[in-house]
């Protein structure tokens, strides 16, 4: 039994699952949402097997105790780990909140990547622990760190939800409309950007380890000719414009959730309200434990580091201008986009794009 | 009199500077001042290599300002402190307002909050009952000890002890949970000033510093900045230093060194034991100085020894340990071996030429010669990693380490400070616990006797999460209907 095969079964299964959401929203029919569920859950449970699958063929390979194992040291594991992450929020949600609409939202995400996962072939291969990730703390630091950036995403997406049904699309000038439709469509287009990447780089068809950091927005925004570069600002723009001239279709469709403003603002912040303990106790004190037995410092201003202080004072904002301030609504809102956008750069742009003590960089 | 007048207002005055510092560090617009200037200084930092190659420096600011103006706008961030920006007095100076501003913001809400936390609940006042926000009637049959009894069982059940009191007929039950749980984000706060002085006891009583250590050489001292040396207070060798690998892959597995701690030229036994094997993830700690793994290399000389265990026909084992050029015998022969060759990393190229492929010892090999009554008999490569080279026809010879020629890399630290920041830590995990999943909840039932019946008023509040504590009673006025119907 082989752990991709799992993964494959789970991919086939989100991208089924965001098929039947979409359908439910359309025609409201029980039975479509109750199979869109099964399904969601079917792939959960073969997703689960899969990580749990890998774990184990990560320590008979590793050879160092079952703890240790955890498959969570490149950037491939963590994505995947990321997607159960937020396939978990889900099924929360839509078994406390008895709402399926937020399905056609999130299971696409999470089929995307499972299939990005999969058609680039690299999580197949199992890269022994270096040294200084074999620790105790690699779990909890990890799993809890992932949890709590599930949340974040979570949050980003019902406060864009929240921005997209509250702003008045007749007055394109406001800020919160402004504010959602630049950041949504800036959000949309630079995975849009990533995936022309992806098609041109499976065209050339080169060593699949160089991917991530050297191809990163080649085929657009860093290509060698500058018309390229120059075409694909002006499609940003273009595509941006867009999103804010047509932002009501956005609206129409979210209104067709059946989630309510409230709902959604409520959900922003419970989804923040967990994510941000999670994250101080996983990522910034069990980071900084381990950090001080491996390398003797408990915080040393890494990259990594300095960006989870910065995103953890943006939630610290949220939750002050909330409690303190009575901050609801559009403002709020706002807020954890920004902290969302601050936390995806924690954790793909420092790898990416800045150097550090985290392995992740090293692909 | 006049007098008197004169210093009342001369205090006055005093205390309105006073008090404009205070309320200026209270404000929430310093609070977010603060947070977003570090915010932004700190991404500037990450860009930039902190303490790092000017050259490369150089070649980021010139992404972001051009080619032509790089130059000025380094020399303007490396002049402003930005290539070591954590250190700079401008960014200590907003570690240190944001404490002030925590500490003043505490204070500021504290008395108010410790007086909700001493007081325990009491009955509503008449007035109180009709402004509540949220409130259920119902009404329950029969009006008597059964009924008081019902609705304590049911406040029991939904984990409150309720306190009951009586006045003109009317029946007034109160209860509450987690007063103290109001003092959570206080705890965080504090969490944070003790972790800022646990990082200040660091680094004024502390150090981080340095110490390669060559294989078999011992050093009283570490090293920090450009050879700036700080004195142990005792003297640590380094017996060994190995890498294992991952099978036959040039993954390593584990960086491990043998240390031996000196006082006065005497071992000393830390936890009854003479030398210490440490790696990554698990360091040596001797009179609050801990040694961590943190590099290595290598640095052959002359006096690096090759070890040997070589095994006769007659399975008599030997170990002997020489110099580059010098010879051993395999026990039970006259067959003598000389080391004339090594490489710390061979390997084979196509067209089957040996090449040595790294500068530390990832695969070492010697070439020994070996020879009997002065002829030579046979040569031969043998790899540390690869048993099948050490079969001879007159034994084996496994080649063991050559020793000597590895030093290990050692981050030395003291940090007297860094157990307040441990207690820091933890007294941040539980105020967060206590701040997001605990609440002050408060409930009061008042019964008012009508005709034989009893209608129940169910109020309450809640520091947070409303919707779950409206659910409680909502459950609570659904108990007690029940009890009715039943």
């Amino acid at each position: 039994m082989d752990s991709s095969l799992f993964f494959g079964l789970s991919s086939i299964a989100y991208i089924l699952a965001m098929i039947c959401y979409i359908a439910y929203l359309v025609f409201r029919t029980q039975t479509i949402g109750l199979i869109a569920t099964i399904i969601t859950v079917f792939g959960f449970v073969s997703h689960t097997l899969a990580f749990s699958l890998r774990w184990k063929e990560f320590a008979d390979i590793g050879g160092m105790g079952f703890m240790r194992a955890v498959p969570l040291t490149n950037l491939y594991e963590s994505l995947i780990f990321f997607v159960w992450c937020i396939i978990l929020g889900y099924l929360i949600i839509e078994w406390k909140y008895k709402n399926r609409s937020f399905g056609a939202f999130i299971t696409p995400i999470a089929g995307m990547i499972m299939a990005f996962i999969d058609v680039s072939g690299i999580s197949k291969d199992i890269h022994p622990l270096i040294p200084a990730l074999q620790s105790n703390w690699l779990l909890a630091h990890v799993t809890m760190s992932f949890l709590a950036y599930a949340g974040f995403a979570i949050s980003f997406a019902t406060a864009i939800m929240y921005l997209a049904l509250s702003a008045d699309e007749k007055q394109r000038a406001s800020w919160p409309y402004l504010f959602w439709t630049i950041s949504f469509g800036l959000f949309s287009a630079i995975l849009i950007a990533m995936a022309f990447d992806f098609i041109s780089f499976k065209i050339i068809g080169r060593g699949a380890e160089s991917f991530i950091k050297n191809y990163l927005f080649k085929a657009s925004f860093r290509n060698a000719s500058g018309v390229i570069v120059a075409l694909s600002y002006a499609a940003l723009a273009a595509f941006v414009f867009l999103v804010w001239r047509f932002g009501y279709v956005v609206k129409r469709a979210i209104s067709a959730f059946s989630l309510d403003a409230d709902t959604l603002d409520e959900l922003t912040y419970k989804c923040i309200a967990i994510g941000f303990p999670v994250f101080t106790l996983g990522g910034l004190i069990f980071g900084a434990i381990w950090a001080d037995q491996a390398w003797g410092r408990y915080w040393s201003w890494d990259p990594k580091e300095t960006w989870s202080l910065i995103t953890w004072f943006v939630y610290a904002f949220f939750l002050h201008a909330r409690h303190m301030r009575g901050w609801r609504g559009d403002k709020i809102a706002a807020v954890a986009v920004i902290g969302f956008i601050s936390t995806i750069f924690t954790y793909l742009g420092v790898n990416l794009l800045l150097s550090g003590l985290h392995s992740y960089g090293g692909l | 009199m006049l007098k008197e007048t004169d210093v009342a207002e001369n205090s006055s005055q005093k205390l309105s500077i006073v008090d404009r510092i205070w309320s200026g560090l209270a404000s929430i617009k310093l609070a977010v001042i603060v947070f977003a200037l570090i915010s932004l200084t700190s991404i500037v930092g990450t860009l930039l290599e902190q303490k790092g190659d000017p050259e490369k420096n150089l070649k980021v600011v010139a992404k972001f300002v051009g080619t032509s103006a790089a130059p000025k706008a380094f020399a303007l961030l490396d002049g402003l402190g930005f290539t070591d920006m954590y250190h700079a007095w401008w960014f200590i100076g907003l570690l240190y307002l944001f404490a002030a501003n925590i500490i003043v913001c505490s204070l500021e809400r504290l008395p108010n909050v410790w007086k909700l936390v001493r007081q325990p609940i009491q009955a509503l006042s008449q007035d109180r009952i009709a402004t509540m926000p949220f409130r259920r009637e119902i009404m329950v049959k029969g009006n008597g000890d059964e009924t008081i009894a019902a609705v304590e069982s049911a406040l029991r059940k939904e984990g409150f002890r309720a306190v009951r009191a009586e006045s003109d007929g009317v029946v007034q039950f109160f209860a509450e949970q987690g007063r103290y749980s109001r003092l959570g984000v206080y705890m965080t706060h504090l969490s944070i000033i003790i972790i800022f002085v646990g990082a200040i006891v660091g680094m004024k009583y502390g150090f981080n510093a340095h110490l390669n250590l060559l294989e078999g050489t011992t050093s009283a001292v570490a090293y920090f900045g450009e050879g700036k040396e700080i004195p142990l207070g005792f003297e640590l060798r380094c017996d060994d230093f190995n890498v294992d690998f991952y099978n036959k892959s040039d993954t390593p597995k584990s960086f491990k060194s043998r240390l031996t701690v000196l006082e006065n030229g005497q071992p000393v036994l830390i936890n009854g034991k003479e030398t210490h094997e440490i790696e990554v993830n698990r360091p040596l700690r001797y009179k609050g100085v801990t040694f961590y793994q943190s590099s290595y290399g290598f640095a052959p000389n002359r006096d690096s020894l090759f070890k040997f265990l070589m095994t006769g026909k007659n399975g008599k084992n030997e170990a002997s340990s020489l110099k580059f050029g010098e010879s051993f015998t395999i026990p039970g022969t006259s067959v003598m071996g000389t080391v004339a060759d090594f490489s710390p990393a061979i390997a084979v190229d196509e067209s089957n030429r040996l090449f040595t492929y790294a500068e530390s010892m990832n695969n070492p090999a010697v070439f020994v010669e070996f020879s009997e009554q002065g002829k030579l008999k046979y040569r031969q490569w043998i790899l540390k990693r690869v048993p099948e080279t050490w079969v001879l026809p007159d034994g084996t010879v496994e080649f063991q380490d050559l020793w000597g020629a590895q030093y290990t890399g050692l981050q030395v630290r003291k940090d007297p400070g860094v157990g307040i920041v441990y207690a820091g830590c933890f007294i941040m995990a539980l105020g967060l616990y206590i701040a997001f999943f605990m609440s002050h909840a408060r409930i009061w039932i008042i019964l008012r006797g009508e005709r034989g019946n009893a209608r129940l008023i169910i109020t309450g509040s809640s520091s947070k999460n409303r919707i779950a504590f409206e659910g409680k009673i909502e459950r609570l006025a659904q108990a007690l209907s029940a009890k009715d119907s039943a």
